[in-house]
C-alpha cells in the first residue's frame, strides 16, 4: 500500500479561474494500492477540485492542448508525461497559455 | 519546403517520451529542464541565454529601433507582454557595449469595459499592474479603454510615412549615439536617479487621472452600448482590437513615441495569420503579422517577440520569477466555437500537440508575405486607406473579382428588398461596387429599421430619430461607412445593428473624408488628367 503523497499544485496564466481563482494549492492524495501518476491525478483534480467546465482544462485522459504541464520545474515531457509516477512533495505546476483561460 | 518535409518524416514515428532524464543538447552537462520546438532539449542556464539572445537578435536583424528613441511598450500584463517587459529591462542592464539603447515608457489599457468586468476588478488589476510598473522606474501611461470616446479624429488620418532609412544609415546613427558618450536623450543609466524619479513623478500627474480615477459614467455607457450593439463574438474581438491600436496609437503620438512595442509571440501571431484569411483581412496579412508594421506612417508598431512560442515565454517566465497577471478578457471562458478567433486558436495548439513543428511552419510562412504595392494608391492619398485598419483599400476592383462575386451572390440571397428606396448613394465608385452598395445598404436599412424599430425607440436621444420613418436619413451614413472600409471591416461593420454606437471620431472623419470625395468629383473635370498633355484647361 503506497503511504498518502501530498503535492503542492500551482495553477497560472489563467487556468485558475476554473478553480475558484485560488492560484496554490496544497493537497494529499489518498493511500491507494499502485502509486499514484500523472493520469489518475488528472481523474482525480476533475473530480475533487475542478469546480467548472471540465472541458477546459482536461481533455480526454491529458491535459487540453495549450495547458503546460511542470513537474518539479521541468517540462513533462522529460519525466514520461502522463506515465510520471508522483512522489510526496512534489510541486506540480499547470500554466494555461491560451487566450480563453 | 524541403525542411517541412524533413521534420515531417520525423514525426510521423509517434513522438518516444524520454523516460530517462536527457542532457541538455547544447551543453551537454546540465540536466535538461525543457523541450522547445521539436525535441530540442536545453538546461536552465542554456535557455536562458537562448532567450535572451533571441529577443537582441530579432531587434538587431531588424535595425527599425534607432538609438535613444522613444519606444512604447504596450503591457496587458499577460504572459508575453510581460516576458517582453523583462527583456527590455534585462537588454537595457547590461554592460555598456551590448546595451540596447532606446528609452521605454509603458502603455496598459484597461479593457475591463468591454468584457463586462466590475469596477472592483478592474481596479485591482491596474493597481497590481501599475505596482509592476512602478518596479521597472521607466514611465507608464494607463489608459481606460473608455477614452476611445474622446479620441480626436487626427487619429485616422494617414500621416505621410517617415522616408524609409537604410542600413547605412543606422549604422551611422548608431556610430554618432556611441561617440556621443552614449547619452543624447537621457538614457536610464546615465540619469542620477532622483531626477529620473522626478521626471516619473511628474509624468504621473501630467497623466490628469490617478489610477483609482474611474471613467466618466457616460462614457462607460457608450462603451456597453457600442459592444452591446455587435452581434458576434468575432466582430466583438475584431472591434476591441481596432480600438486599442487607436487608442495606443493616440497616446504614443502625444506622448511623442516614435516606436510601439507589442508582446505578441509566435504561437498568437500564427492563430491571428489564420483567422485573419478567415475574416478577409488576406490582403493585410504582411502588416499584421510582420515584424515592424508601419501602417500608421509616423508610428511603427514593432513585433519582438515573434518568434518565440507560447511555451518558450511560459517556461521562462516560470522559471525566472517573470511577475505576469491575468485578466479575463472577451473569450475568456467561451467555447471553441464562440468565435472565428477562438477556433482558429484551438485548431492550432491543438495541432501544435501533435506536430510540435506546426507554429513555426506558419510563423515561416507568414515571414515570406509582402505587400504588393499598386500603383495608384499614394501614401499621402488618405482616400485609399481603410477608416478603421488603416490599410489598403482591398475593395476598388474590376468586375469579374471574388470581391464582387461575393457581394452579388449576398445581394442575390437577400432578395431585391428595398431596391427602390435606397436614395442614389454619392459614392464615386467603380460600377459594380456601386450597384453593391446600394443592394447591401438596401439590406442594412431593412436589418437597421428592424433593429432600431426595438431598440432605439425606447433609447430616446439620438437612437429615437433613426425609426422607419427616417430611415433614409440613416441609410447614407451606413452605406458610406461601408464604401470607406476594407473588406473585413466591412463585415465587422454589418454585424452591428447600430453604427451611431461607434465613437465620434470614426463618424466625424468618415463624413470628412465622403465630403472630400465629393468634392473631387465636382471639381474632376477642372482638374489636368494625367494623360491629357495637350489639354489645357483653364485655372484660375
Amino acid at each position: 500500500m503506497a503511504a498518502p503523497i501530498s503535492l503542492h499544485l500551482e495553477f497560472g496564466g489563467g487556468a485558475e479561474l476554473l478553480f475558484d481563482g485560488v492560484k496554490d494549492h496544497h493537497v494529499t492524495l489518498p493511500s491507494q494500492s499502485d502509486p499514484w501518476d500523472m493520469k489518475q491525478l488528472l481523474v482525480w483534480i476533475q473530480r475533487n477540485m475542478l469546480k467548472e467546465r471540465p472541458e477546459l482544462f482536461v481533455q480526454g485522459d491529458t491535459v487540453r492542448p495549450g495547458i503546460l504541464v511542470l513537474i518539479n520545474d521541468a517540462d513533462w515531457e522529460l519525466m514520461g508525461e502522463l506515465e510520471y509516477q508522483l512522489q510526496d512533495q512534489d510541486n506540480v505546476v499547470f500554466i494555461s497559455t491560451l487566450h480563453g483561460g | 519546403m524541403c525542411q517541412v518535409d524533413e521534420e515531417y518524416n520525423a514525426l510521423l514515428e509517434s513522438r518516444s517520451l524520454p523516460g530517462v532524464s536527457r542532457k541538455c543538447m547544447k551543453c551537454k552537462e546540465g540536466t535538461a529542464v525543457l523541450i522547445i520546438r521539436a525535441g530540442d532539449a536545453f538546461c536552465r542556464g542554456c535557455f536562458k541565454e537562448y532567450f535572451i539572445h533571441k529577443f537582441r537578435a530579432m531587434l538587431g536583424k531588424n535595425r527599425v529601433i534607432f538609438p535613444g528613441e522613444r519606444v512604447l511598450l504596450a503591457v496587458s500584463g499577460g504572459l508575453a507582454s510581460s516576458s517582453m517587459l523583462a527583456q527590455v529591462q534585462e537588454g537595457l542592464s547590461r554592460d555598456a557595449h551590448k546595451k540596447l539603447r532606446f528609452v521605454p515608457g509603458l502603455i496598459y489599457v484597461d479593457e475591463g469595459g468591454a468584457s463586462g468586468q466590475s469596477l472592483d476588478e478592474r481596479q485591482r488589476a491596474v493597481t497590481q499592474l501599475e505596482h509592476l510598473f512602478q518596479t521597472t522606474g521607466f514611465p507608464y501611461h494607463i489608459v481606460a479603454l473608455e477614452e476611445v470616446f474622446t479620441l480626436p479624429t487626427s487619429v485616422l488620418e494617414a500621416v505621410s510615412a517617415i522616408s524609409e532609412s537604410s542600413a547605412s544609415s543606422y549604422k551611422t546613427a548608431v556610430d554618432q549615439f556611441i561617440q556621443n558618450g552614449g547619452d543624447s536623450v537621457g538614457l536610464r543609466t546615465q540619469e542620477p536617479d532622483s531626477s529620473l524619479a522626478d521626471a516619473v513623478a511628474q509624468l504621473r500627474t501630467h497623466d490628469g487621472q490617478p489610477s483609482s480615477c474611474i471613467p466618466p459614467a457616460d462614457q462607460s455607457q457608450a462603451l456597453e452600448r457600442l459592444f452591446a450593439s455587435v452581434k458576434t463574438l468575432t466582430a466583438k474581438e475584431d472591434l476591441l482590437q481596432t480600438l486599442r491600436h487607436h487608442l495606443i496609437l493616440h497616446t504614443a503620438r502625444q506622448r511623442g513615441y516614435s516606436k510601439v512595442m507589442l508582446g505578441e509571440s509566435c504561437t498568437r501571431l500564427a492563430i491571428k495569420l489564420l483567422s485573419s484569411i478567415s475574416l478577409g483581412r488576406g490582403a493585410a496579412l504582411a502588416m499584421d503579422t510582420g515584424f515592424a508594421d508601419s501602417r500608421f506612417g509616423d508610428v511603427v508598431i514593432v513585433r519582438p517577440m515573434r518568434d518565440y512560442s507560447s511555451k518558450e515565454i511560459a517556461f521562462y517566465n516560470r522559471l525566472f520569477s517573470v511577475p505576469s497577471t491575468f485578466t479575463p478578457g472577451l473569450d475568456t471562458k467561451t467555447s471553441d466555437k464562440a468565435s472565428i478567433q477562438r477556433l482558429t486558436e484551438s485548431f492550432v495548439t491543438k495541432l501544435q500537440a501533435d506536430f510540435p513543428s506546426t507554429v513555426s511552419t506558419i510563423y515561416r510562412t507568414s515571414e515570406k508575405l509582402q505587400t504588393a504595392r499598386s500603383g495608384q494608391t499614394s501614401d499621402a492619398d488618405p482616400a485609399s486607406k481603410c477608416l478603421l485598419c488603416l490599410c489598403a483599400l482591398d475593395t476598388a476592383v474590376e468586375e469579374a473579382s471574388a470581391f464582387s462575386a461575393t457581394l452579388l451572390s449576398e445581394r442575390l440571397s437577400q432578395g431585391i428588398k428595398a431596391a427602390g428606396s435606397s436614395p442614389p448613394a454619392p459614392a464615386p465608385a467603380p460600377a459594380p461596387v456601386l450597384g453593391s452598395d446600394s443592394g447591401s445598404a438596401g439590406q442594412s436599412c431593412s436589418s437597421s429599421a428592424g433593429g432600431s424599430g426595438d431598440g432605439c425607440c425606447g433609447g430616446g436621444g439620438r437612437g429615437g430619430g433613426c425609426c422607419c420613418s427616417s430611415s433614409s436619413v440613416r441609410l447614407p451614413v451606413n452605406s458610406d461607412l461601408k464604401s470607406l472600409l476594407c473588406y473585413s471591416c466591412r463585415l465587422t461593420i454589418k454585424d452591428m445593428t447600430s453604427v451611431d454606437t461607434l465613437p465620434s471620431y470614426i463618424g466625424s472623419e468618415a463624413e470628412r473624408r465622403k465630403r472630400r470625395l465629393e468634392m473631387r468629383k465636382e471639381i474632376s473635370e477642372f482638374l489636368l488628367d494625367e494623360d491629357e498633355d495637350g489639354d489645357d484647361e483653364q485655372l484660375c
